[in-house]
């Protein structure tokens, strides 16, 4: 009901992609010379969180978005129009956040049998874990809050807000491991022309294309669920204009029944 | 706009001045807050003492968790908020007048949690400088972030147990950046005490712009 040609186009190509790249994890690149096979697991990790960071950024300008169509009450069809923007930029934020928290549990159970293998434990008190389980709770508290039932513009602005401050997080996840002495490495490529780079070669380039195929699967995602919160809305609407008709169609209180 | 801010500050004051709910309860649950982590980390001075500046900066933050939410509640009951906005007060001087309000109600509960690690945990101050102005610049994001937070579930039915969900992790930034600041002030850490404090006043300066942003939004809407 939400696929279209493109989305299935989309799909294939990003399933053919992810085979590509399980092919290039796990039998071209390399194994590390410290880390081993584990080093393996980085392809899924650092793509997820990449394209978590994404969908976080995403959910800040689409809620900047929503907060502006709204800030003021336009009338007649100019109304209409910014009435129906700020709805798109919604659930525009609310797929990416979904998004978001989607990737971000993934690179925490990656990352966290990445940690078991080479640390030796699942989980450690460390800086940049902390902050990632910071982040995917602070987003899980903002799908809790766009659950909430309101009117739907109300509701739009409230997760708006949230999701402007919520952003501040991100750049301290980043830093973190720069910040504080952390047993996680250090980033794996450092933003910005002319940044650092940990990995070359294989690794680098297979790097680059787990990313890529992260992020053509996330827009395939996002795209059918961008779609099914529109359908859920339309069906809202619909469902309320079924109650104000049938409401609309009981005598009223104050009209005599008549036998016909 | 300052008056509008100063009327809404003096209002929530004198509500607690006669209610007096930061006193009675948010202080001692704060100060229970310290008594209760000495018997979690089996009273264990090198401990405490070496977590005091963490200590201090989470017994502050469930603080200002509890007085934003008592912050929105009284204007919640009777539909105080509507009457404030039909009063003519701009939803900016609302916000910044109750931010203004949890501000020093903050204030007074971090100086008893201050006290409180002196007397309880025997922790010496280094750096007192250092320590008031990363004490200020925390409290008062931790209050603009809380009010923002309470005008958001003002009024919700699961506002009570919504707020510390969305408030806590969203304050963490906070949290870190004070608890490194401490630790220099305190002297249990050789850390860039000054840098943290700075990356404090970025996280208020940044909640202060959303502030201004959202005021409107948010209470017009609550």
């Amino acid at each position: 009901m939400t696929g279209s040609v493109a989305t299935r186009v989309l799909g294939v190509i990003g399933l053919a992609a992810a085979a590509v790249m399980a092919i290039l994890a796990l039998w071209v690149s390399p194994a590390d010379a410290v880390q081993g096979d584990a080093v393996r697991l980085m392809y899924v990790h650092v793509p997820s969180i990449w394209v978590a960071y994404g969908g976080f950024v995403l959910t800040a300008f689409a809620s900047a978005r929503v907060l502006w169509r709204t800030r003021s009450g336009a009338g007649g069809t100019e109304g209409v129009i910014a009435d129906r923007q700020a709805r798109h930029w919604d659930r525009v934020a609310g797929t990416a956040a979904e998004l978001g928290v989607m990737f971000t549990g993934l690179t925490l159970v990656t990352g966290s049998l990445w940690g078991k293998v080479t640390w030796g434990t699942y989980w450690q008190w460390d800086a940049r874990l902390t902050t990632t389980v910071l982040l995917f709770v602070t987003y899980l508290g903002y799908l809790a809050l766009r659950r909430l039932p309101a009117e739907s513009r109300a509701r739009a602005r409230r997760s708006a807000v949230m999701a402007l401050i919520a952003v501040v997080n991100l750049p301290i996840v980043h830093y973190s491991v720069d910040w504080w002495r952390t047993l996680h490495q250090e980033a794996s490529l450092e933003i910005g022309i002319g940044g650092e780079r940990n990995y070359s070669g294989e690794m680098y380039w297979t790097l680059l294309y787990s990313w890529a195929t992260f992020t053509l699967i996330a827009l395939w995602i996002g795209i059918h669920r961008y779609r099914v919160l529109r359908l859920e809305e339309l069906a809202e609407e619909a469902a309320l204009e079924e109650l104000l008709s049938q409401r609309r169609s009981e005598p009223r209180q104050d009209e005599p029944v008549t036998d016909r | 706009m300052w008056r509008e801010i100063w009327l809404i500050c003096r209002k929530d004051l004198t509500v607690e001045r006669r209610a007096r709910v930061t006193l009675i309860q948010i202080v001692p649950t704060v100060l229970l807050i310290l008594v209760v982590f000495a018997f979690a980390f089996d009273a264990n001075p090198s401990l405490l003492g070496a977590g005091a500046g963490g200590l201090f900066w989470v017994a502050v933050l469930f603080g200002a968790v509890l007085g934003a939410k008592r912050s929105f509640d009284i204007e919640a009951e009777g539909g105080n908020l509507d009457a404030l906005r039909l009063g003519g007060l701009s939803p900016a001087a609302i916000l910044w007048g109750k931010a203004m309000a949890l501000a020093v109600q903050m204030a007074a509960v971090a100086v008893f949690t201050a006290a409180g690690l002196v007397v309880l945990f025997s922790v010496a101050v280094t750096d007192w400088l250092l320590l008031v102005t990363a004490a200020v610049c925390g409290t008062a994001a931790f209050a603009i972030c809380g009010c923002l937070y309470g005008a958001m579930t003002v009024g919700l039915r699961s506002a009570d147990t919504l707020l510390p969900l969305l408030l806590i992790p969203v304050a963490a930034p906070v949290l870190l950046a004070g608890t490194r600041a401490f630790d220099v002030a305190l002297g249990t850490s050789a850390d860039q005490g000054w840098s943290w404090t700075a990356l404090l006043a970025v996280v208020l300066i940044t909640y202060v712009a959303v502030g201004w942003a959202a005021a409107g939004p948010l209470l017009e809407d609550a």
